[in-house]
């Protein structure tokens, strides 16, 4: 229980620095940064499905992109959701997200494996097809700009570091969500699907509610990040539902190491980081991008979150190594 | 003092001496901050490199310097995305404090980073972004946009009248579907059956589509010709696969169909098929003659209209900052400056309607084996044959006729003569 409660300050220190050091640096960066967090619960929520369910989804861009879309057609079609009622379109977003993942889980939830993967894949795709094709309702591919901006109640969201401190709240809330979720004894029968399914079937679980449920509260999660983007970025495309951005919120979550939710913020942080930061100074970002993937799938398959781990089982084995060569010695 | 932190002090010591001589520099010409949007990896790096490449010729041949001002570009990747975009056009607003952004390829770059222009209230060049709307329906909304290039339905115009001339009565039209083969499809359906042709079919693969085989035998067989409109690496296999399946008539296209960006990938059976542009490298004035033949020297490539673009979006900036008594004049000024001035550019006379966007000739073109401007080869080239001279955004129409009439989708114009 030490070292849980040690982790715990550490990622307590690190949201806190995060909070105190971002708005002192350019603007650039705080608006880096304030993707990054938008993604982190994206990747999060997904983290929920990969790393304590077992289920690898590729179709999380879907909840995402209704979301953000939502947002939009609410925003410019209707004015909603640019005063005090930006409040309940975090609700709503999230509602949308979870209806959808209801609906699409009772495909889904009937998969495993590989099979899961495709048709999550699929049910994404058609939603990405919606946004492409349905020109009157989502502008096509030319996507739809926030055209009032972003909210405005009292405190100005289109000053980025306001944003910025809105998006820090509710991934920090997110975060502390999702953590007493896993923490929870539905968390650990989830735990106990990803391990072993069969076992829990015998002990009479229901899995596949507990897995439907995960589902769709991973696809609420993913809603709010959609509604969070659609400001952030003030454009919805067919880009932001788009199977790439499901892959990203996938490999964001298994670089920082899948099943520790803080995984995924770390992987949207290098992401972000590489893709939109170092791309603005070295033409060969894609390099670095692909070798941080192949390395860590090839010497750390559980994700940068592992490598404390690695480094004490590393020292551990030289310690044993240690005694073993001092047993041997001669006396 | 151990070595390490003497060592971050003469680091310091060399920052800061370094910043100090910065400072104190002698102020030579004033600096024009300019940040570039092209996307130099992805699907579309090959157009982007095209852009930028023209854009860079002219400054390599001025000395670097814009109307007496040093020049310092920042060129960004957007990777062909308009996320990607709107994110660093961001980074050269607040970072790099650019003065203004010029750039992107496609009608939603250019969707997206219009508004970013209007918030940070930053100077906006779609230079190659055609979308109907950004200078038309929606310009209002965007004060610190300028485009120097085209809209997409402003070649298709004359051209749907130059197919009702050659007598062509039916037409099916095949093109990508989405919102650029929408405006380039709906000026040409529009103006060649306001002459009396009737469009009777339009078909619409995706876009990148790289088979055609499900979409050619459904062509109606009574039409005169077909009109296409196809971007990326989708041209050549359309050509390759029409021919190959025994299609005689005549095939004409929009601008992207057949500019010098996809003739090099296209064989014999392009000979003959007719396209409309604002620009074609085979253009027989002086002053093409020279640019084709520098640009080809310096990169090794035929221009196409995504490079002249740009090299002109650079003399017009020349021209205008001249003006300006080489000093930054502000957005709006600079705007003003430019609407001022008509310019001879390579692609020919150009000067901007009151909606900014270019009133310019747009050239009818065939495509020829033959050799050019004293290369050995043969190549394929797009042959001007009719020039439609001061060819504005809004054809013959009038202004407030043609913005009274909702922008050019899917179904519209209704295709009233499709069974």
């Amino acid at each position: 229980m030490g070292t849980q409660n040690f982790k715990i300050a550490v990622v307590v220190v690190s949201l806190l620095a995060l909070l105190i050091v971002v708005p002192y640096c350019n603007s650039f960066i705080v608006l880096l940064v304030t993707r990054a967090m938008v993604f982190a619960i994206l990747a999060m929520s997904l983290d929920i499905l990969l790393g304590f369910t077992g289920l690898a989804s590729l179709g999380q861009a879907a909840y995402f992109g209704v979301g953000a879309y939502l947002t939009a057609i609410l925003a410019n079609n209707y004015g909603f959701g640019l005063k005090w009622d930006f409040w309940l379109m975090i609700p709503i977003g999230m509602a949308v997200g979870g209806a959808l993942a209801a609906f699409f889980g009772l495909f889904a939830i009937r998969a495993t494996g590989t099979y899961f993967l495709m048709i999550t894949l699929a049910l994404g795709q058609c939603v990405w097809g919606l946004a492409y094709r349905w020109n009157s309702m989502t502008g096509g591919d030319n996507g739809l700009t926030m055209k009032g901006g972003r909210p405005q109640f009292g405190i100005d969201l289109s000053n980025d570091i306001n944003f910025f401190y809105l998006t820090f709240a509710f991934f920090a809330a997110t975060l502390l969500a999702l953590y007493v979720l896993v923490r929870s004894p539905f968390g650990k029968s989830l735990l106990g699907i990803r391990e072993r399914e069969l076992r829990m079937r015998i002990l009479g679980y229901n899995v596949w509610l507990h897995k439907y449920v995960a589902f769709i509260i991973a696809g609420a999660f993913g809603g709010l990040s959609g509604v969070l983007w659609a400001h952030a970025n003030g454009i919805v495309t067919p880009e932001t539902v788009v199977l790439t951005t499901s892959v990203d919120a996938l490999l964001m979550t298994v670089l920082g190491g899948a099943g520790t939710l803080v995984g995924g913020a770390i992987g949207s942080a290098i992401v972000f980081g590489l893709r939109e930061y170092v791309s603005t100074l070295v033409p060969w970002w894609q390099y670095v991008l692909g070798g941080v993937y192949v390395l860590t799938i090839l010497y750390l398959p559980t994700g940068l979150m592992g490598i404390p781990e690695r480094i004490k089982q590393w020292r551990n084995s030289q310690k044993k190594h240690e005694t073993a060569k001092m047993a041997s010695a001669p006396s | 003092m151990t070595s390490a932190s003497r060592k971050l002090q003469s680091i310091l010591m060399t920052t800061a001496v370094a910043v100090g001589l910065g400072l104190s520099a002698p102020a030579g010409a004033e600096e024009l901050r300019i940040g570039y949007l092209a996307p130099l990896t992805g699907g579309l790096a090959q157009t982007g490199i095209d852009m930028r490449d023209g854009f860079l010729l002219y400054l390599e041949q001025h000395g670097n310097k814009l109307g007496g001002m040093d020049v310092k570009l920042i060129i960004e990747d957007e990777q062909g995305k308009g996320d990607v975009a709107v994110t660093k056009a961001k980074k050269l607003v607040l970072q790099d404090k650019v003065h203004m952004l010029i750039g992107g390829v496609l009608a939603s770059t250019g969707y997206a980073l219009a508004p970013v222009s209007t918030e940070l209230k930053t100077m906006y060049i779609p230079s190659i972004p055609a979308a109907d709307d950004l200078t038309q329906r929606q310009l209002k909304d965007f004060p610190y946009l300028i485009r120097t290039s085209w809209s997409s339905s402003q070649p298709n115009h004359p051209l749907g009248q130059w197919a009702c001339e050659q007598g062509y009565k039916k037409i099916v039209t095949i093109a990508a579907d989405y919102a650029f083969g929408y405006e380039t499809v709906g000026g040409f359906q529009k103006a060649f059956e306001d002459c009396g042709g009737k469009i009777i079919q339009k078909i619409w693969p995706p876009l990148g589509a790289k088979d055609f085989g499900p979409f050619i035998p459904t062509i109606k067989g009574d039409a005169d010709a077909v009109f296409s409109l196809m971007v990326g690496p989708m041209p050549a296999q359309f050509i390759k696969q029409m021919r190959g399946a025994g299609f005689k008539k005549p095939i004409i296209g929009g601008g992207t169909s057949y500019d010098e960006f996809v003739l090099p990938f296209m064989g014999d059976e392009a000979v003959g098929d007719v396209s409309a542009l604002h620009y074609s490298a085979a253009l027989d004035t002086p002053k093409n003659a020279a640019f084709v033949k520098e640009y080809r020297a310096r990169f090794n490539k035929v221009p196409s209209y995504y490079s002249e673009n740009n090299y002109t979006t650079a003399q017009w900036l020349d021209e205008a900052l001249k003006k300006a008594g080489g000093k930054w004049p502000g957005p709006e000024e600079l705007i003003k400056l430019m609407v001022s001035i008509k310019l001879d550019s390579v692609r020919g006379p150009v000067s901007f309607d009151d909606m900014r966007n270019p009133v310019q000739n747009i050239y009818i073109k065939k495509v020829e084996k033959k050799k050019m401007f004293g290369y050995e080869k043969d190549e394929l080239w797009n042959t001007v044959t009719k020039t439609y001279p001061n060819v504005s955004q809004f054809w013959t129409y009038g202004k407030d006729k043609f913005l009274a009439q909702p922008v050019y989708d899917k179904n519209f114009p209704p295709c009233k003569f499709c069974e």
